[in-house]
């Protein structure tokens, strides 16, 4: 059976994780997305390659900041865009996850940018849109439970060939509750598909998912060892219903140990450069002082994730 | 005819002396060069040479205004647009090796728009083979050589930057 995000030509459908994604895919929507970082500098920040189409964001779960950023690309492609928060509307009122889209989809959207909290679900939506509308329609994945963040996930490839051009050189720590985060699993699975030799992953015992070294990932509970002469630092964020649970003690107890100060960050290469897929919380996964440092590409993130997002709509809707 | 070559150099040099010509009787300010990508980027870049113009040039890419994007997509490779003068206020003279339809002419004019209002915008190309879709027509012309549909030219350049032209 031919995966769920790939049409009958093999080519990509549907953005739903970046998990057996081959290596030339990857760098076409990379190299694709560099020929859009420009279009925020012209006079007319626009083109219209998606002019007429009808992009819903269709959210689930509350981001503001990752529905702007799809938002914006959308708009920046000439689409038309409707944000739906449907924690606020429909599902409220009891509709079905598919009697939605099956909604939305009869005032003929042509694709859909979902979060949800539940894992597989953009998966779902995308098979239900596959069979009642062929191959004409597409769904992103824009975060599904602890599961995919594949945008976030391309923009951090994006970011790290951007300062560093060549992945096959390079050590990458990830940092934090990799257990609950997406964001880290669609990172591990591009950084590997793209070459990195060493990947670690840096945490508590009861952040850490078992079957990392499986994957070929490194794993250390001392974060002064892990950074050691490491190029790229992917910090994650630390989600406060974890503290609530049993598996930290606290936030102070946390920074002590897995906070990323100035001290830690002397400890990785010099030329290291420090990313956080946001929102931060200053204090608790990272310092200040590094996160407004010359080290800190968190706001080239941002910046490089329009582009990225932009590449990934362009790309889905002319196959 | 398949296969057939055209003596490219001889065309180009007819293009470069009718611009010199222009350029010689009008004798106030250059142009900016802008050649399209990526035949039109190679004539513009040795138009800009072969000329000795001291104005910067530009290239551009049609890419993200074609109107044939939704069956053919993006180009594999996407080459930016680099346009490092102001273009509101310029005069412009675009270049591209091969004018057909004139589609890509329209879409190159709409990516120039988005960064700008030039004064004026005029076109230079190597090669006029017929078969206009749109209103477009080019100032400047190395030579006019019509070709049936089924066919295409292909232009291409060794390490000396010399061209040559095949039909295939």
């Amino acid at each position: 059976m031919r995966h769920p995000q790939l049409n009958a030509d093999g080519k990509l459908q549907h953005l739903l994780t970046i998990e057996g994604l081959p290596r030339e895919t990857i760098h076409h929507i990379l190299d694709t997305a560099a020929s859009f970082v420009g279009v925020s500098d012209r006079e007319v920040k626009k083109v219209p390659l998606l002019r007429g189409k009808s992009v819903f964001n269709l959210f689930f779960e509350n981001s503001t900041r990752t529905r702007t950023t799809f938002e914006i690309a959308a708009k920046r492609l000439s689409a038309d865009v409707l944000n739906l928060n449907i924690n606020t509307s429909s599902a409220a009122k009891g509709e079905s996850l598919l009697d939605t889209v099956d909604n939305l989809s009869a005032m003929h959207a042509d694709m859909f940018v979902v979060r949800h909290a539940a894992s597989g679900a953009p998966f779902l939506i995308a098979e239900h849109l596959n069979r009642i509308r062929g191959p004409h329609v597409n769904v992103i994945n824009a975060g599904d439970g602890r599961h995919a963040h594949p945008t976030q996930g391309l923009l951090d490839m994006y970011t790290i060939r951007h300062f560093k051009k060549d992945f096959t050189q390079l050590r990458v720590a990830v940092i934090g509750d990799i257990m609950h985060s997406r964001v880290a699993r669609s990172g591990i699975h591009a950084l590997t598909t793209l070459g990195v030799p060493e990947v670690r992953a840096i945490g508590p015992l009861t952040l850490l998912p078992p079957g990392l070294e499986q994957m070929g990932v490194r794993v250390f509970t001392d974060m002064r060892e892990g950074l050691r002469d490491v190029d790229v630092i992917m910090m994650l964020r630390l989600q406060s219903e974890r503290m609530r649970g049993a598996l930290l003690p606290s936030a102070q107890e946390y920074y002590k140990h897995y906070g990323l100060t100035e001290e830690k960050l002397a400890l990785a290469r010099p030329d290291a450069i420090v990313m956080h897929p946001g929102p931060m919380n200053r204090g608790v996964e990272i310092d200040s002082s590094v996160a407004d440092g010359a080290q800190s590409v968190i706001l080239d993130q941002v910046t490089f994730g329009i582009a990225v997002r932009m590449a990934v709509m362009t790309i889905l809707a002319s196959n | 005819m398949n296969g057939e070559t055209l003596d490219a150099e001889a065309i180009y040099a007819a293009l470069r002396d009718a611009i010199a010509a222009a350029l010689a009787a009008a004798g106030d300010r250059a142009p900016h060069l802008i050649g399209i990508h990526s035949g039109g980027a190679w004539v513009a870049q040795r138009l800009h040479a072969d000329l000795a113009l001291a104005t910067p040039l530009g290239t551009l890419s049609s890419a993200f205004h074609r109107d044939d994007y939704g069956r053919r997509g993006l180009p594999a490779e996407m080459k930016a647009t680099e346009l490092p003068f102001e273009i509101a206020g310029a005069d412009i003279l675009l270049v591209d090796d091969i004018l057909y339809t004139g589609r890509t002419v329209r879409a190159a004019l709409n990516e120039l728009f988005d960064y700008g209002r030039p004064a004026r915008v005029e076109l230079a190309v190597l090669l006029d083979r017929g078969g206009r879709e749109l209103p477009i027509e080019a100032r400047y012309c190395g030579k006019v050589h019509p070709l049936p549909a089924d066919r295409a030219f292909v232009l291409s350049r060794d390490a000396g930057s010399r061209f040559a032209l095949r039909i295939e």
